[in-house]
């Protein structure tokens, strides 16, 4: 490979390798604050390749390789090279992610205690997480939350903050002084900007967080919450979680543990300025 | 006559949770969600194998079974076994 | 090379101990691609490394260790599903070795599970199995109809719930292929598990992993196979066992893949050989991974990508399936 950069967010290094400088060039800028793999061994490979080799120069076209792959999965344009990059970790993760629980959420701490936030696609949990960062939150991650087998707690993988469409602009607002990636349009899921996590975010990224309140938010509803049982809490997690069964007996453990102890809400919100004052208040009521 | 066993003891972690049991089966790394009659079902079938006759009567015996249903357990039985759980010897 | 990296820490395991950290990734990146990741964690276990390899070795480990778990469970049911018909099921490949507790278990990914029934009885395993909550891989009617009619094993079936694949064979080569085993004799030399299930004898399954490795395929996943034959050979070799493999590889026709087999892996794996111009060649193939761990040496693998389905097929079908194969845009894999 041409071009490979290594780099480690939370407790998992990559290595990437890229047929193109660019998007190599792009991590380097906005992963800079961000620590090598421990020992310089990376847990996970990633490649961006050009599938035939005149895809490397006309309407040149990212394939994405590495340790973990899915067959079939469909090329990206040289342009969204950095999405292609972010989308290749994030399937190592999914595929190849052994050690710790992995939860599709997006996770902010404060005190030392977790605020967790899962859902569906769209239901705003990278949004809420970006926002409750700007305000004094650390961010633990805006995609997966590890939830550590051995001792409960979680911890961060605070990689670039995927935004999407009109939460492209909210975030700017409230992002005083944010760094960002390109802003990317056409791509699958509309346009997509990407946000480094604050200084803070990323120096704290070793320190786990003790899981304190988990929340299952609703985006476009009029504002409306419930109590969200452990069984149904169980549940949910399980469907987001893409290595529940692969950890077997320490996974169960891993996640009765947490649901027994945890309370949980689902909370929808019409706006995101409810959604932070919901936020702010269950969190002072239950953690 | 086809008898039926549960899984041994040691092979299931049994939880319960508000309105759902979970049994995490060792042998198989699977996790079944249930809730009644299964996690009795699994009880009564946990010793000698026992004909559908006689796990309906050791259910009714031990559990106050509202309406004994031999088709409803038949099924229930079926599926225990397609999950593994149960095993028809 | 990685490919040849991989090899030379499975033969010698305490030489990780010289790699860098650059060293260390191209292993661990070639070892995932070659399906051996958790070989080389049991292989190294214990020795000095840096605490990132520890880590990624030990997950591997654990891994597998799961696979191992899943993989018996499936055996078990399909146990239970064909127990009632009363024929006898073989277990092969992987699943044979963890069920079987021989050395090429140890670390071994197990994939689908593999058994072989009685050609005769290969209908009655279907339907028991299908009754039994499996279905097919929604198969395209052409490669239906031409696995039914030549290939070696039932289309593959995977589990409703549980999400697994069996493939059910009744011979260990396509019934195109140029070599045709004795089934019936595989069968019937068959050595019984506790729970009823049966493993070929060790002879049996090395010439199962040599018949695969060569005639079965395009070598893919050849160098974990040469490395289930040297596991093999280790745990049962000696002077009587060389005898019944002798016996037992003309019985089915596969003398000279044996030898093969075997010249490959003590040249990879053990004191060295004295390699034919081909063996060179296969040699060649097996070891090409670069440190990224993908296949180099392009025209190599189309050439036995090519021979693969040429030893499948008589040429006139060979040419007549792949223009089929191709007119639908299917391309061998990158």
């Amino acid at each position: 490979m041409r071009h490979s950069t290594q780099l480690r967010i939370g407790p998992v290094g990559f290595r990437v390798g890229s047929d193109w400088r660019a998007p190599v060039a792009l991590l380097d800028d906005l992963y800079r604050d961000y620590p090598p793999p421990q020992d310089d061994i990376p847990d996970f490979n990633v490649r961006l390749f050009a599938a035939r080799f005149w895809r490397r120069w006309l309407r040149p076209s990212v394939q994405i390789g590495g340790d973990f792959v899915i067959p079939d999965a469909a090329p990206l344009p040289l342009a969204q090279g950095l999405l292609a990059a972010e989308m290749a970790m994030n399937l190592q993760m999914a595929l190849g992610q052994r050690r710790y629980l992995l939860l599709h959420a997006s996770a902010v701490e404060r005190d030392g205690k977790a605020l967790l936030m899962t859902g569906e696609s769209g239901a705003g949990k990278s949004t809420l997480a970006a926002l409750l960062m700007t305000r004094g939150w650390r961010l633990l991650g805006d995609e997966f939350v590890l939830l550590d087998p051995a001792a409960g707690m979680v911890h961060g993988f605070p990689r670039l903050i995927s935004l999407k469409n009109e939460a492209i602009g909210v975030i700017e607002r409230e992002a005083k002084g944010g760094r960002w990636g390109p802003l990317l349009e056409g791509t699958p899921k509309g346009a997509i900007r990407h946000l480094v996590p604050d200084v803070r975010s990323i120096a704290a990224m070793e320190q786990p967080a003790t899981p304190a309140l988990v929340l299952f938010p609703s985006f476009g509803f009029e504002g409306a919450e419930r109590e969200v049982f452990p069984s149904e809490c169980f549940v949910r997690l399980t469907q987001a979680s893409t290595n529940y069964v692969t950890l077997g007996e320490a996974g169960f453990d891993a996640l009765t543990g947490l649901v027994r102890g945890l309370p949980a809400r689902a909370i929808d919100y019409p706006d995101t300025k409810t959604a932070i004052a919901t936020v702010e208040r269950l969190w002072g009521e239950l953690a | 006559m086809t008898r039926y066993r549960a899984a041994p003891a040691a092979t299931l972690r049994i939880v319960l949770l508000d309105v759902l049991t979970l049994v995490y089966h060792r042998a198989s790394g699977i996790t079944h969600v249930v809730d009644s009659p299964v996690p009795e079902m699994i009880e009564v079938l946990g010793g000698v194998p026992l004909t559908l006759d006689e796990t309906l009567a050791a259910l009714a015996a031990v559990h106050d079974l509202i309406d004994p249903d031999r088709n409803a357990l038949a099924a229930r039985l079926d599926e225990l076994v397609a999950a593994g759980l149960v095993e028809a010897v | 090379m990685s490919g040849a990296l991989l090899a030379q820490m499975l033969r010698d395991p305490a030489s990780v101990e010289a790699l860098d950290a650059s060293g260390w990734t191209g292993l661990l990146a070639a070892a995932r691609a070659e399906q051996l990741i958790g070989t080389l964690a049991w292989r190294v276990e214990g020795l000095a490394m840096p605490e990132a390899a520890r880590r990624v070795l030990e997950d591997a480990r654990a891994t597998v260790e799961q696979g191992r778990l899943v993989a018996l469970w499936e055996a078990e049911m399909a146990r239970r599903a064909l127990a009632p018909a009363g024929m006898p099921v073989v277990l092969l490949k992987g699943t044979a070795f963890v069920a079987a507790g021989l050395s090429a278990g140890q670390g071994r990914q197990i994939g689908d599970l593999d058994i072989l029934v009685p050609r005769e009885r290969i209908e009655e395993a279907e339907a028991a199995l299908i009754a039994a909550g499996w279905e097919w891989v929604k198969p395209d009617p052409y490669d239906d109809d031409y696995y039914r009619r030549w290939m070696h094993e039932l289309p593959p079936l995977i589990h409703r719930e549980r999400d697994r694949m069996i493939d059910v064979h009744h011979t260990i080569l396509p019934l195109t292929a140029r070599i045709t085993p004795d089934a019936a004799a595989l069968i019937d030399s068959g050595v019984a598990l506790e729970n009823g299930l049966l493993v070929l004898p060790p002879e049996g399954m090395v010439v199962h992993a040599a018949a695969h490795l060569f005639a079965d395929g395009d070598l893919q996943g050849g160098l974990r196979n040469l490395w289930d034959i040297r596991c093999l050979t280790d745990e049962f070799g000696g002077t009587e066992f060389e005898l019944k493999l002798a016996a037992c590889a003309a019985l089915h026709g596969l003398t000279r893949e044996v030898e093969r087999a075997l010249r490959l892996s003590d040249h990879l794996f053990g004191e060295g050989a004295d390699l034919t111009l081909a063996d060179r060649l296969y040699v060649r193939r097996l070891l090409a991974r670069d440190g990224w761990g993908r296949p180099t040496r392009k025209l190599t693998e189309f050439a036995f990508y090519l021979r693969g389905h040429w030893l499948r097929m008589p040429p006139l079908m060979l040419l007549q399936h792949l223009w089929t194969k191709w007119r639908k845009g299917y391309r061998p894999a990158g």
